[in-house]
């Protein structure tokens, strides 16, 4: 006769807290919905590195990506603010708290068409944020119509052929000056759970264009953004190994075939090369690479530029150490000899 | 064209007092935006006022960096009165655009200073003229072309000061007053002062005007609303700023800025406050909601078109129960068109900017010493009743130099509003972000970071429950929006009373707000003195409307409701808010023109109506 079994104790991270602290409500997108598949990524990110869920604070637009916070996470703060303006809001949530983890959740209406000028802006602020574009090139909530990040040439169900360029976000945002752009794919688990450790190690906005196919209304034939589209023309640059600081691996790797980026906390982001020539610390190869990509028809995936050392809003605005929301009042009103000198420069 | 014999014109009709007077006067100076003539005006009316006379000043200006016409007026009035005074008395005509049609709109006998090229005396006979050659004036100065231009202006300060019997000595101490730890500008400028000043003695003084010491300014200040609405956000304790440049409100933020960087950096250099210039005003006021949301004192400024575009927003916030202040310095009309002139055209779009059933507070400062007071209240009730809190402000109040007693320190402590921290949740177990647990419809909230499991909540717009979870309920709904209600109808009691002026016997109610109240003042003391007309006068200062407003209306026959724009859009609120019968005692008296309000206009108006 067997002794009843102890349950095996359930995995911790070192935390001590287990997956199941980082859950959200229960998601009601579709089922096969690319962004669910982005949801469970992030939160097992979140779990393996080790983030007070606490720490967090979930943004978003507005759109079927940017009801995805409320599926994970719900231990975090949350704010589902207006259609493409959620970059102004994290920008003012991050300067009011600088320890919050702002994470931004958006799709690529509430990105790249709405909310192309808070996104431009944001890009050039360097605001510490992990900002994650699930993009489908689609609109999903107002059912189906075309997006600004969907293809030259790419039908709807239809028929309705889309005959515009298509804004790439990770183009745009090199040339403003991002300093961590990333592609990846709902479908690649591990590239993408490899991409947002390293993202969020990282100290200023990290932008990951992740591209997520909406069954219902852009996964047919003739759409760019389906799940057989990106099995055929994914292409990977490199092969990511993620090495954050608290694991402190002695990893070997080889220099010439191995690109090392060590990240703001001491990890490291490993990126082994499977295209020659690559550098994704070459501002200028990195945006010429991915012209030459688009044209192609492929979609290159990966960290497409790091810069790891640039300094962010919250350096540049130099604040103090302690979040600005909670300064007690004796260090945010000035003495009455302030005002008293004030009033006499006016007499 | 220029003719010498200009000074000796024939003298204006016999003055009905037939002596001086003394401290009672108007001056408008016509020059040419950009020429330096802001410094020269400031400079002479803060000579009048180290002279112990109340004085006001208002600068008309254009849309312009350089080369369009601008107007300042300066009024002393030994009576305290500080509204603007349409009559002129004095004309200094530096501007030959507008030299002519300044000339033509004087009312006889006024005096008129101007350079001697201009020939104006040609153009009526019923002035006394003073032509000044200022360029050979300011001509021995200095080599440089561009600075001569300046000086010219300084030049007529002296002029006037010669004319006016304004003390030199003040003159040269508001000089260095204006151009300080600039030895070199002082010099120049006071050179230019005293050579106007020598010049005028050889000038026949043939009109009445003169300055003679008072002492009432002593203690007084002068400054600028948005200077002062700057000083209330430093001293509320603001710590994050998000803005986008638009006139009239910019001065506003860029004074900020200064004491920010003076007061509020440490001896390590760090700042304990951020300030954004945002990419719009959507941008603006998003930063300054998403800091409101993580607990920071935050805050925009902003004018009526940022408004417009911060109205989505400002509909958000409502619902998600965020604090922010907005600053708006109101302006005449959208696009192009009068930017620079003011108005108080925003108050009923922004009482319910956005869409849905919102409600916003407002606060009406009345005064500079109100842009500081209320600059600081502002913050404290919105922290307190989770919600935008508008300041409305206007041009005439932002940008125009106004006399003041000086602001008083904050005399409460920071109010931080309903925030539970990690004790409150450990000794309560949870909360619910939107539940009245309180009877006053304010719920509790938590800020992100709050090192607890039970600390987050989902903020989102109108679908939500008790526990902010989503829903799309009916009923729940229901219950939110009278929730909200009770809230609003609560702030009545929060915010800044009405003033009352007046023994509350009179028949007739006089009823205004904002930059309004120095002509209303004086427009009450004008319709009893000359037409017998004994009025009470409530200057509002918040929305929602307090109760005494209601018992005002109550309480007179006839209620003149004072605005400066069009469709009484205050009047319109309080349509809404009074009950049906007393609706018919409201009278709109409108002042549209884009000037800063006088008394004049509005005890015209009120004797039209009351004659008929």
């Amino acid at each position: 006769m067997a002794t009843p079994a102890t349950p095996a104790a359930p995995r911790t991270n070192r935390l001590g807290l287990s997956v199941v602290e980082y859950k959200g409500a229960k998601s009601t997108l579709c089922a096969g919905c690319g962004h669910n598949a982005i949801s469970e990524r992030i939160l097992e990110a979140m779990y393996e590195m080790g983030v007070p869920p606490e720490r967090v604070a979930k943004l978003s637009g507005i759109g079927c990506s940017s009801k995805s916070p409320a599926y994970f996470m719900s231990r975090s703060h949350a704010f589902n603010a207006l259609h493409g303006r959620m970059p102004s809001v994290a920008t003012g949530a991050v300067l009011a708290n600088r320890e919050l983890l702002a994470l931004g959740v958006s799709g690529d209406g509430d990105t790249a068409s709405i909310g192309i000028g808070q996104f431009v802006h944001l890009m050039r602020r360097n605001l510490p944020i992990l900002y994650v574009v699930e993009n489908n090139g689609v609109y999903g909530l107002t059912k189906g119509q075309f997006s600004a990040t969907a293809d030259l040439g790419a039908k709807l169900k239809t028929g309705v052929q889309n005959d515009l360029p298509a804004i790439d976000l990770c183009t745009l945002a090199i040339q403003l000056g991002a300093t961590f752009v990333g592609r990846s794919f709902s479908g690649d688990k591990r590239q993408l759970s490899a991409m947002l450790r390293a993202a969020l190690a990282h100290r200023g906005t990290a932008m990951l264009d992740v591209v997520s196919p909406c069954v219902t209304f852009n996964d047919h034939e003739g759409s760019t953004k389906s799940y057989a589209y990106m099995k055929e023309h994914d292409v990977p640059l490199h092969e990511l190994q993620f090495v954050p600081a608290f694991e402190d691996l002695a990893v070997e790797y080889d220099p010439g075939t191995t690109v090392d980026v060590t990240m703001h906390d001491g990890s490291h982001l490993r990126l082994r090369k499977l295209e020659e020539g690559y550098d994704p610390r070459d501002r200028g190869r990195a945006m010429s690479r991915l012209v030459e990509a688009q044209a192609g028809g492929d979609v290159l995936t990966g960290v497409l530029f790091v810069d790891a050392k640039a300094p962010s809003l919250v350096d540049l605005l130099n604040l103090v150490d302690a979040p600005l929301a909670t300064l007690p009042a004796e260090a945010v009103r000035p003495p009455r000899e302030v005002l008293d000198a004030l009033m006499d420069a006016l007499r | 064209m220029a003719s010498p014999d200009s000074s000796v014109a024939p003298l204006p009709a016999a003055r009905p007092d037939g002596g001086a007077r003394v401290n009672d006067f108007s001056i408008q100076v016509a020059t040419a935006n950009g020429s330096g003539s802001q410094s020269s005006n400031t400079v002479l009316l803060r000579a009048i006022f180290q002279m112990g006379v109340p004085v006001s000043g208002k600068n008309l200006f254009p849309s312009n960096i350089a080369g369009l016409p601008t107007w300042y007026t300066i009024r002393a009035s030994r009576d305290g009165w500080i509204a603007r005074k349409k009559e002129v008395d004095l004309l200094v005509a530096m501007n030959p655009e507008t030299a002519r049609d300044d000339v033509l709109g004087l009312s006889a006998g006024a005096a008129v200073v101007y350079d001697a090229p201009l020939a104006l005396a040609e153009l009526r006979p019923d002035l006394v003229y003073y032509p000044v050659a200022f360029d050979a004036l300011v001509e021995p100065l200095t080599k440089e072309p561009k600075l001569r231009r300046l000086l010219r202006n300084m030049a007529y300060v002296g002029v006037l000061a010669r004319l006016l019997d304004l003390d030199l000595g003040e003159v040269e101490h508001a000089i260095e007053k204006q151009f300080p730890g600039k030895p070199r500008a002082r010099d120049l400028n006071v050179a230019a002062a005293r050579a106007g000043f020598d010049h005028a003695a050889t000038l026949e003084k043939r009109d009445p005007l003169v300055v003679r010491r008072m002492d009432r300014t002593a203690g007084k200040i002068l400054v600028d609303g948005n200077a002062a609405a700057a000083m209330g956000a430093l001293f509320a304790g603001v710590t994050v700023v998000a803005w986008y440049p638009i006139t009239p409100s910019s001065s506003l933020v860029e004074t900020l800025i200064g004491h920010l960087r003076r007061y509020r950096i440490g001896p390590d250099g760090k700042a304990t406050f951020a300030v954004v210039q945002a990419e719009d005003e959507l941008a603006a006021v998003g930063m300054a909601i998403g800091a409101g949301w993580a607990g920071a004192r935050a805050m925009t400024a902003t004018a009526g078109p940022g408004v417009s575009l911060m109205s989505e927003f400002a509909g958000l916030a409502y619902y998600a129960e965020i604090p922010a202040v907005i600053f708006d310095v109101q302006r005449v009309g959208p696009s192009t068109g009068l930017p620079t002139r003011t108005a108080q055209g925003d108050v009923l779009s922004t009482a319910f900017l956005s869409h849905g059933d919102t409600r916003h507070v407002l606060l009406f400062p009345g005064s500079v010493e109100e842009c500081f007071t209320m600059g600081v209240d502002a913050f404290d009730l919105a922290e307190r009743l989770q919600t935008p809190v508008f300041v409305m402000t206007d041009l005439d109040l932002g940008m125009n130099v106004w006399m003041s007693d000086p602001f008083p320190y904050p005399a409460r402590p920071l109010d931080r509003g309903k925030v539970l921290g990690k004790d409150d949740l450990d000794r309560l177990g949870g909360f619910a972000r939107y539940a009245d647990v309180d009877g006053d419809g304010i719920g509790w909230r938590t800020l992100p970071g709050t090192p607890h499991p039970k600390a987050a909540y989902f903020t989102r717009g109108t679908g939500h429950d008790e526990q902010a979870a989503y829903s799309e309920d009916p009923r729940t709904f229901e219950r939110n929006l009278a929730r909200l209600e009770k809230k609003l109808d609560g702030a009545r009691d929060l915010l800044p009373a009405p003033v009352r002026e007046g023994s509350g016997e009179a028949k007739l109610g006089l009823l205004a707000y904002g930059s309004s109240d120095p002509a209303l003042r004086e427009a009450r003391d004008q319709l009893r003195r000359e037409a017998g007309l004994d009025s009470d006068y409530l200057r509002v200062r918040a929305y929602p409307f307090s109760r005494e407003v209601r018992e005002f209306v109550e309480a007179h026959e006839r209620v003149y409701v004072v605005e400066q724009n069009r469709d009484g859009q205050l009047a319109a609120l309080l349509k809404l808010d009074l009950p049906a019968a007393l609706v018919p005692r409201l009278r709109p008296v409108p002042h549209l023109d884009g000037l800063p309000l006088d008394a004049r206009t509005v005890s015209d108006a009120i004797r039209a109506e009351e004659a008929r």
